[in-house]
């Protein structure tokens, strides 16, 4: 666009000062006065019953299990898809525990360590059950069931089919596989945080809390609470990182604001490293059953697939344990052209943590089975890799595509992106020196991977759910200070996503006000509009495009006054770049401004009451989603012998449709890549028999640190959407989604013709020598001695 | 995860230390750099009454140069050898190591000492130390003795240390000029415990060859019989076969994917101080 620090700027963000220099704000930043810290007793058993808690004498006040938690609700969360199950999430565990981590008893004191010593003090008797581990044999053993009133262990199963049998039938290939993502963690660098207090004098309840969904925590809470919204106040400060983790209401949110709300001062949780990594073991856990048919030139013609995700003891409020699977099926087609489609997608309840939504939901287990597949079926017709993948993708000339699970795709031109990435990576070259092969006796592999993504899709995809909370309009506001800069506000939350930058930079491409002068207000549900929050990567389009409209709504507002200034009509006068132009002469959005609010002796007499501050709601045209896409391409070395794989070249050639700001859309690239790197080799929250995790701190739980993401070489398209304004789509997810299918499909281009082929992730070196280790037995007992 | 309630107390010299301790009768503890104990305070795993920071004691933190030996005072950090401070003439083996334990804060803090005693299988010293033969001096109420690396650990986590003992020193014995020195270790990201690590010291004037394997369930292993053979033959010695059998034999119990590993580790330490 037409401004330097308008849509399109390559900006430095603002709320980059702060956090460089540790200046921001979190809730474990905050000390309030006689503020008591709070600590959870947590089940060390995954499924029993809960016979007994005793605490200890001369504990009240200062430890609450169930029964004491008088007016507080459960989390429950409704769902009106046909067949699911609810499930009840009790603040602190009562009757039963379901999962290793559940809380059984809070306890409150004046430091951490103290309240731990008094959970230390509480006995409990718990009755083991046998454990559910492992969602599918959950299937097998209806018997032991996670939900004592269901009559199995299923939340939810899902059927879609759409021309299968007549594209299936007669294909000349047939592939099949088994792809299996472990669980794991999101880790954000703060966990879940939240400090509460009576306010007297606004007769409120305020919760500071660790959230990328203001605005719907308070509705959670007040119906939890049993309490008006009117007397809630809700605030996220800096969020160190919510990748969905904390677009749920939370148990410890309701304790903590329950504690505030009966004994009317401060109280703090913060979750822990260890807490977190049991507590917080709740993503990505899908196995998938996958055949594919296509032609003999590798055309897809059909999908079949069944998919199990692994979805814990409790359904979460408001997404629930219907999204994963949902949208599962809806995704799994990808980016590609082809008519025949069954999927079965199911949701099962097992003795773990229940499933949240994270960074590309879904998509990113969609993505590795499928670009599995299509590997898979290149080197069954003998071709390569990305040829076969460009040749199925959705063509420019078909957009708008209608997808075969009735997706709607804008725009973009998929084939173009992928050999983009194709250059980039400079795959020839690659080819030729994985012939030579390499001194030290590594492997070379080079992997491709393709996917499209549904970004701010709303209540069109959503209402059919019949969740608590649907998307639909999104509020901005924007007033005029006296000073001629500007406020904007707005009911998403920034927790690394730029937007105090972005959403400054949209309102300077309308308004012109320098982006120092415009200041970004968000994450109070007391000061600003309402929204349903930052997750789906919606927010630069939903809140973005609200502040489009609210500044465009100023514009002829302070034309009038300004033409009233000029002893103009105000006919003849245009806005440009903060100053109003007339047909001699031009005054400032400054002057205005100073008008408005200092000397209104200078209006006109008929000006718009309105005044210089406007709130607009704003939805796409099309609110079935605006697609970005991407291809990424890597090139791996193989240590055979210790099964360590290098990481040697990774690029991305991606279309977010118009960038606000390319710096920040590689930034939020860059992070996601470094995510799906960690489940592709790195991040597994494993389980025993019992239900035991087995990786409960950093030196069992492997994330990726500085030396293992490599740099990332990205380039851009840019197709602006149809349906949004300035043709901005959602890209907050999108880098999490392909590191693990690009990763597979390098390893197995290196190592297939071994005889392996991996699909398991995450791909450890203890895994790779164990498939290394069977195709040589294979091979050995196949060959003649 | 914050720590159960202890008392805390800076002695002011190694006799008060170990008087503390030897009063504390298994309830107190030492603590230097508080790299592995803070990780079991925070955990609850460890539970002393007091704990005893001897991480200022200047008698521990002295780096000594003797005619036949580097003498290293237990509380001396990884950090303060990686930097050199002195040349370490005749065991240029400690700097490679040190450099590559964890992260640089952790080198910042964590000892020599405390590596030792906590014994953690995949650590560094408990391997490098034993190849490189060194000795550790303790010191107790009942006197000083002293312990060679290699019998110092007895398995996991568990030493030959007393409850009212304390690593005084460890030293190191040079090298002759000819000495060739591997170590490898297989991390899976930088700054990680290895899953498999190897050692390697062969000084010809003395005739000294040994080869470790480390990261098992307990105590580095050593790998004398293909010590010797490396020693007598050189380079032929060293064939995938021979170094997983000599790791099988060593560990029996690990898995053969493990044993391979391992092997591999092992095999790389060798090719660092072998012509190919
Ligand atoms: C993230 C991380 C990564 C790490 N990675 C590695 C690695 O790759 N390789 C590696 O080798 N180590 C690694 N470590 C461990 C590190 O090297 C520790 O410094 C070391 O294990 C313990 O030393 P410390 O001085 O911190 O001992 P402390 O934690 O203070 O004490 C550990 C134990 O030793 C006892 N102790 C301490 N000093 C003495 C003494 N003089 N006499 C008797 N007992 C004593 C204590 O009582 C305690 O039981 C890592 C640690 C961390 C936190």
């Amino acid at each position: 666009m037409g401004r330097e620090d308008g849509v399109g700027g390559h900006v430095l963000r603002k709320e980059d000062d702060r956090f460089l220099r540790g200046r921001g704000s979190y809730v474990s930043d905050m000390v309030l006065p006689g503020q008591s810290e709070v600590a959870f007793l947590r089940s060390p058993v995954a499924h029993g019953y809960l016979r007994s808690i005793r605490k200890p004498a001369g504990s009240d006040g200062t430890i609450f299990t169930y029964e004491d938690l008088t007016g507080l609700n459960s989390i429950v969360s409704e769902c009106a898809v046909p067949g699911f199950k609810m499930s009840e999430l009790p603040p602190l565990a009562r009757g039963k525990v379901r999962f290793v981590g559940e809380a059984l008893a809070m306890t409150v004191a004046p430091t951490r360590a103290a309240a731990e010593d008094l959970a230390e003090q509480v006995e409990i008797d718990i009755d083991e059950l046998p454990a559910i581990v492992d969602a599918r044999a959950s299937r097998a053993t209806p018997a032991v069931r996670v939900h004592e009133d269901w009559d199995d262990n299923l939340f939810v199963t899902l059927n879609y089919e759409n021309g299968f049998e007549a594209q299936a039938r007669g294909a000349k290939v047939v592939v099949k596989r088994t792809v299996s993502l472990a669980r794991q963690t999101m880790s954000p660098l703060e966990g879940k945080a939240v400090v509460a207090y009576w306010d007297d004098r606004a007769d409120q309840l305020i919760v500071y809390t660790s959230t990328q969904v203001p605005h719907m925590i308070r509705i959670g809470l007040a119906e939890a609470l049993g309490l008006d919204e009117g007397r809630l106040r809700v605030v996220s400060p800096d969020v160190g990182g919510g990748f969905g983790y904390k677009c749920v209401l939370q148990p410890e949110e309701l304790c903590v604001a329950w504690l505030a709300l009966t004994y009317r001062r401060p109280f703090r949780y913060i979750e822990d490293r260890r807490e977190h990594l049991v507590v917080g073991a709740v993503a990505r856990q899908h196995h998938y059953e996958l055949t594919a048919y296509a032609d003999e030139t590798g055309r897809l013609l059909a999908l079949d697939a069944e998919i199990m995700v692994d979805g814990g003891a409790y359904s979460s409020w408001p997404f629930t344990a219907g999204l994963e699977p949902g949208q599962a099926v809806g995704n799994l087609p990808g980016p590609y052209d082809f008519r025949g489609y069954r999927c079965k997608s199911m949701c099962a309840a097992t003795n773990k943590p229940g499933f949240l939504p994270y960074r590309g939901v879904a998509r990113t287990g969609v993505c590795l089975a499928l670009e599995l597949m299509i590997d898979a079926i290149a080197r069954e017709v003998g071709r390569e890799p990305w040829e076969v993948r460009h040749d199925n993708l959705v063509a420019q000339a078909q957009m708008p595509y209608d997808n075969v699970a009735r997706k709607h795709y804008d725009s973009g031109d998929y084939q173009k992106c992928l050999r983009m990435a194709r250059d980039k990576i400079d795959l020839d070259t690659w080819r030729a020196r994985q012939r030579r092969g390499e001194p030290d006796g590594r492997r070379i592999g080079i992997g491709f991977a393709s996917f499209c993504e549904q970004t701010a899709h709303g209540a069109s995809v959503l209402a059919s759910w019949g969740l608590p909370v649907i998307p639909g309009y999104d509020e901005a506001s924007v007033r005029i200070t006296p000073d001629g800069g500007a406020e904007v506000r707005v009911g998403v939350h920034s927790h690394g996503q730029g937007m105090e930058t972005t959403l400054a930079q949209v309102a300077n491409e309308i308004l012109g006000i320098g982006l120092d002068k415009i200041r970004v207000i968000h994450g109070d549900t007391g000061a600003t509009p309402f929204s349903t929050g930052t997750y789906a990567s919606r927010s630069i389009v939903m809140a973005g495009g609200a502040v489009i409209n609210a500044c465009r709504l100023l514009v002829p507002r302070v034309e009038a006054i300004g033409a009233h200034l000029m002893q103009c009509a105000t006919a003849t006068v245009r806005y440009e770049d903060g100053r109003i132009v007339g047909p001699q002469s031009s005054t400032t959005l400054k002057e205005v401004a100073y008008a408005w609010h200092r000397r209104p002796d200078r209006l006109p007499p008929d000006c718009d009451l309105g005044g210089l501050e406007a709130t607009v709601s704003y939805k796409p045209k099309v609110d079935t989603g605006v697609f970005s896409y991407a291809s990424h391409a890597a090139v791996v070395a193989v240590d055979l012998e210790l099964g360590h794989i290098e990481i040697l070249d990774y690029v991305i050639a991606e279309d977010c449709g118009t960038m606000v700001n390319p710096m920040v859309v590689e930034g939020q690239t860059l992070g996601g890549v470094a995510q799906g790197i960690g489940t592709a080799l790195y991040e597994e929250s494993p389980y025993d028999e019992n239900g035991q995790p087995l990786a409960s701190t950093l030196a069992d739980y492997l994330l990726p640190g500085a030396g293992e993401v490599p740099s990332v070489r990205i380039e851009h398209l840019q197709t602006p959407s149809p349906y949004s304004e300035f043709g901005i789509k959602g890209v907050g997810e999108g880098g999490a989604i392909a590191p693990p299918a690009v990763l597979f499909n390098a390893v197995n281009d290196a190592l297939h013709d071994l005889g392996v082929e991996m699909s398991e992730t995450p791909l450890t070196p203890h895994r790779l020598l164990a498939a290394l280790e069977r195709a040589r037995s294979r091979t050995a007992r196949t060959e003649p001695a | 995860m914050k720590p159960a309630p202890f008392d805390y107390m800076r002695p002011r010299d190694t006799s008060e230390a170990i008087a503390a301790l030897a009063q504390g009768g298994g309830e107190a503890k030492l603590i230097a750099g508080g790299q592995s104990l803070g990780p079991m305070l925070n955990l609850r795993l460890a539970r002393p009454k007091l704990l005893i920071d001897i991480s200022g004691l200047e008698a521990l933190r002295t780096m000594d140069e003797e005619s036949e030996a580097w003498r290293l005072g237990a509380a001396v950090t990884h950090a303060r050898i990686e930097d050199r401070r002195h040349d370490f003439r005749g065991c240029p083996l400690l700097p490679t190591v040190a450099r590559d334990i964890a992260f640089r804060s952790v080198r910042n803090r964590g000892t020599v000492g405390g590596s030792m005693a906590h014994a953690d299988p995949a650590a560094d010293w408990p391997l490098a130390l034993a190849a490189l033969g060194a000795t550790l001096l303790l010191q107790g109420p009942g006197g000083d003795r002293q312990i060679p690396a290699d019998d110092f650990m007895a398995a996991a986590f568990t030493t030959a240390l007393r409850d009212d003992e304390m690593i005084a020193a460890v030293r190191v014995p040079k090298f002759s000029p000819s000495a060739r020195f591997g170590y490898f270790k297989f991390c899976r990201k930088v700054g990680e415990f290895p899953e498999a690590s190897g050692a390697a010291v062969f000084d010809p004037e003395t005739r000294i060859a040994r080869v470790f394997v480390g990261a098992l369930s307990g105590a580095p292993a050593s790998l004398p019989g293909l010590a010797r053979d490396v020693a007598e033959r050189g380079s032929p010695a060293v064939t995938a076969e021979a170094v997983l059998a000599a790791v099988t034999a060593a560990a029996p119990t690990l898995s053969i994917i493990e044993q391979r590993m391992h092997a591999e580790t092992v095999r790389r330490a060798l090719r660092q101080i072998l012509p190919t």
